[in-house]
């Protein structure tokens, strides 16, 4: 059977986009280190990925590319999810660097809803993919408002929401995209990662960068930044319960894990949602259970 | 695995790929060539040219071939190409008074200088689905063709002057803010657009909106949620060209020519007694400008420039809602998205709701403290 196609490296230049614009997306990312928290507006360009499907990160991930780099792909924490598989070909086809599933190897990792298991080093850039890199898009629907809001640092209206939510429901409601201080400055949203990863970005070693390709906007924690959740001194931060479930692969207990329904017979079960790290873990196991036998 | 079976996800998209090629091809009697959608498709190839923002026929019809004819994703694939591309240069203003006009009304004047001209359009066809063309013949076609004897070049081009100048000269049309148009207009593919933003930058995401979209916005407007419903004081369609500075010339408006462009232009023409941002008698103008022939569109452009100059509660009147919600690739990008597997941010609410029908359970019964039931 005839295959399509695939992209023609050499009609395009290295990492897909034109180096003007490149550069252009670096130094809204050093603006955005140099101010934590804060989005910095960039003219965002159109990728042959679709709007909403990763395209900011992956700007950011393409000119941050170079030759020597090793690059990491995940959605969901998973390696071959077909988003993340069909970023990391663009960005392998397009630059013809090495890529890799282990969190340890890669210069860049590239992800959407998952911070890695494996704490990030000093040397290593995380790349998240953000949906609506503005928090107070909860309560205020226009950009001119939002932006007065950060300005003046006016938070009030998010802090209400959230009290609103107690009083209905007993706790604050927010799921994923858990709504976070930066540095005693900006109020941001972490993308829609899971509550459990939000204590990562604290005092982290590496650099994390958001990059929010449809809103038009990039921003980052630096290594050493204060990221604190909001919350009330009564009504604490809680993160994600398992209440006691292990992974069913690596028995791990100590990781943010998938609920899963077995197709044939519908029971639950549960397993890592960093399938990297998972799979260091089984072999691990198995290699532990071979000495022991 | 049931759900988790974007476990291979490598191999699932090959073969997806490959299902496409198989679903677009397997009834195939005669293999669609894009010259023959260039030709052909000539009204869908302006829409994805406009929308992509990039005038490159071949291309369009190229995309929309890969795209099996779905104008979204064809405009998208336009989009991306286009970022690939280094900016060279800048052109010229084109100047539209100079268009080689192919078709030239005015709603508001019955005689206008130069006369109307009807040119290619279905407006007065009866729109009865014309079963003959099942059987539509290439050798007949071609004497038809012979036969018209209609050649677009015309010795000593056919050029027409505006209308709008026509009133603008008799003082009856608020010109726009002259220090506006000195400036160098916005680039919308090297900024974010900002809010209040110029009317350079409204003009040029209009230029680039979905017709659709700008279609639907316009309507909104002229039916009660807003203030526009203009006359349509000429709308032109044609060819312009475009002339890029010539690089070894001292002059910057020594121009090279590149080629030409074709394009619709709309100016509309709106009461003066909607003109509520100040208190003259004049009419005011709506500017509509779009690649191709493509009028509903252009239509639409000059409305909600119009509207959006005003103030009020009106949708059509918010610069941020109709700017920030008309750029397809945007749009179609983001509802697509929902496609992609959600089971981290899924399984946050789950904890969420179980945490918060835990906390319901144990609180029935008692008294409502918040009196929120």
């Amino acid at each position: 059977m005839p295959v399509q196609n695939n992209f023609e490296m050499s009609e395009y230049n290295f990492a897909f986009l034109d180096e003007g614009s490149k550069r252009e997306i670096r130094r809204t990312i050093l603006k955005g280190i140099a101010i934590p928290g804060y989005q910095v507006p960039f003219a965002s360009r159109e990728l042959p990925i679709a709007r909403g499907w990763g395209t900011g990160g992956l700007q950011l991930t393409l000119s941050l590319l170079g030759r020597q780099d090793c690059l990491k792909v995940i959605d969901q924490g998973h390696d071959d999810s077909v988003n993340a598989v069909s970023i990391r070909k663009l960005a392998k086809t397009s630059s013809g660097i090495e890529t890799t599933t282990d969190t340890v190897e890669a210069s860049v990792i590239q992800t959407r809803h998952r911070i890695p298991e494996e704490k990030l080093r000093d040397d290593q850039i995380l790349v998240l993919q953000v949906p609506e890199p503005e928090p107070m898009r909860r309560v205020e629907a226009r950009e001119t408002q939002t932006e007065r809001l950060h300005a003046e640092k006016e938070y009030s209206s998010i802090w209400v929401r959230l009290y609103e939510d107690i009083v209905r429901w007993g706790e604050i409601t927010i799921g994923a995209d858990y709504p976070c201080m930066v540095h005693h400055r900006y109020i941001f949203n972490p993308s829609p990662i899971p509550r459990y990863d939000v204590e990562k970005l604290h005092q982290a070693d590496g650099l994390y960068l958001f990059g929010a390709g449809r809103e038009k906007k990039i921003y980052a924690v630096p290594p050493y930044t204060d990221v604190e959740p909001l919350q009330f001194e009564d009504y604490l931060f809680e993160v994600e319960e398992f209440n006691e479930e292990s992974c069913r692969l690596c028995g791990s207990t100590s990781t943010f894990l998938d609920e899963i329904y077995d197709s044939s017979t519908g029971d639950k079960y549960y397993q890592c949602s960093d399938t990297g790290y998972c799979s260091k873990q089984q072999t691990e196991r198995k290699v532990k259970a071979n000495v022991r036998t | 695995m049931g759900y988790v079976a974007v476990t291979g996800g490598q191999e699932a998209i090959e073969q997806a790929d490959n299902l496409s090629l198989f679903y677009r091809t397997r009834n195939v009697s005669t293999l669609l060539n894009p010259e023959m959608i260039e030709n052909q498709m000539r009204l869908l190839v302006d829409r994805v040219m406009g929308e992509g923002g990039l005038y490159a026929p071949e291309y369009a019809a190229i995309a929309l071939k890969q795209a099996e004819g779905d104008p979204l994703e064809a405009v998208f694939l336009m989009r991306a190409y286009r970022s690939t591309l280094t900016r060279n240069y800048y052109s010229h203003t084109i100047d539209t008074g100079d268009m080689r006009v192919i078709r030239r009304i005015s709603a508001s004047f019955k005689d206008i200088p130069g006369g109307q001209m009807l040119g290619p359009t279905n407006d007065y066809t009866h729109r009865l689905l014309q079963f003959s063309l099942r059987e539509e013949n290439e050798r007949e076609l071609q004497n038809f063709v012979e036969d018209y004897g209609f050649t677009e070049y015309v010795e000593g081009e056919i050029t027409f002057p505006k209308v709008a100048d026509l009133l603008r000269e008799q003082g009856l049309i608020a010109n726009h803010d002259n220090h506006e148009e000195k400036e160098e207009p916005f680039d919308l593919t090297r900024n974010k657009l900002t809010y209040p933003s110029t009317r350079s930058a409204r003009l040029q995401a209009l230029a680039r909106g979905e017709t659709g979209a700008l279609t639907s916005f316009a309507y909104s407007s002229m039916r009660g949620f807003g203030v526009v419903h203009p006359t349509v004081g000429e709308l032109r369609v044609g060819y312009a060209a475009v002339t890029i500075p010539y690089p070894f010339s001292e002059d910057e408006e020594d121009g090279m020519y590149i080629g030409e462009v074709l394009l619709t232009e709309v100016e509309t023409i709106n009461s003066f007694s909607q003109n509520d941002d100040n208190n003259d008698v004049q009419f005011s103008v709506g500017y509509g400008l779009t690649m191709g022939q493509n009028e509903v569109k252009g239509i639409a452009m000059s409305i909600l420039d119009r509207s959006l100059e005003t103030s009020g509660e009106a949708p059509a009147q918010d610069e941020e809602f109709v700017l920030s919600h008309i750029d397809s690739v945007e749009s179609y990008g983001f509802v697509s998205h929902l496609k992609l597997p959600h089971y981290i941010t899924f399984q946050s609410k789950l904890d969420r709701i179980r945490q918060a029908q835990d906390h319901k359970s144990s609180n029935e019964g008692e008294e409502d403290y918040a009196g929120t039931k």
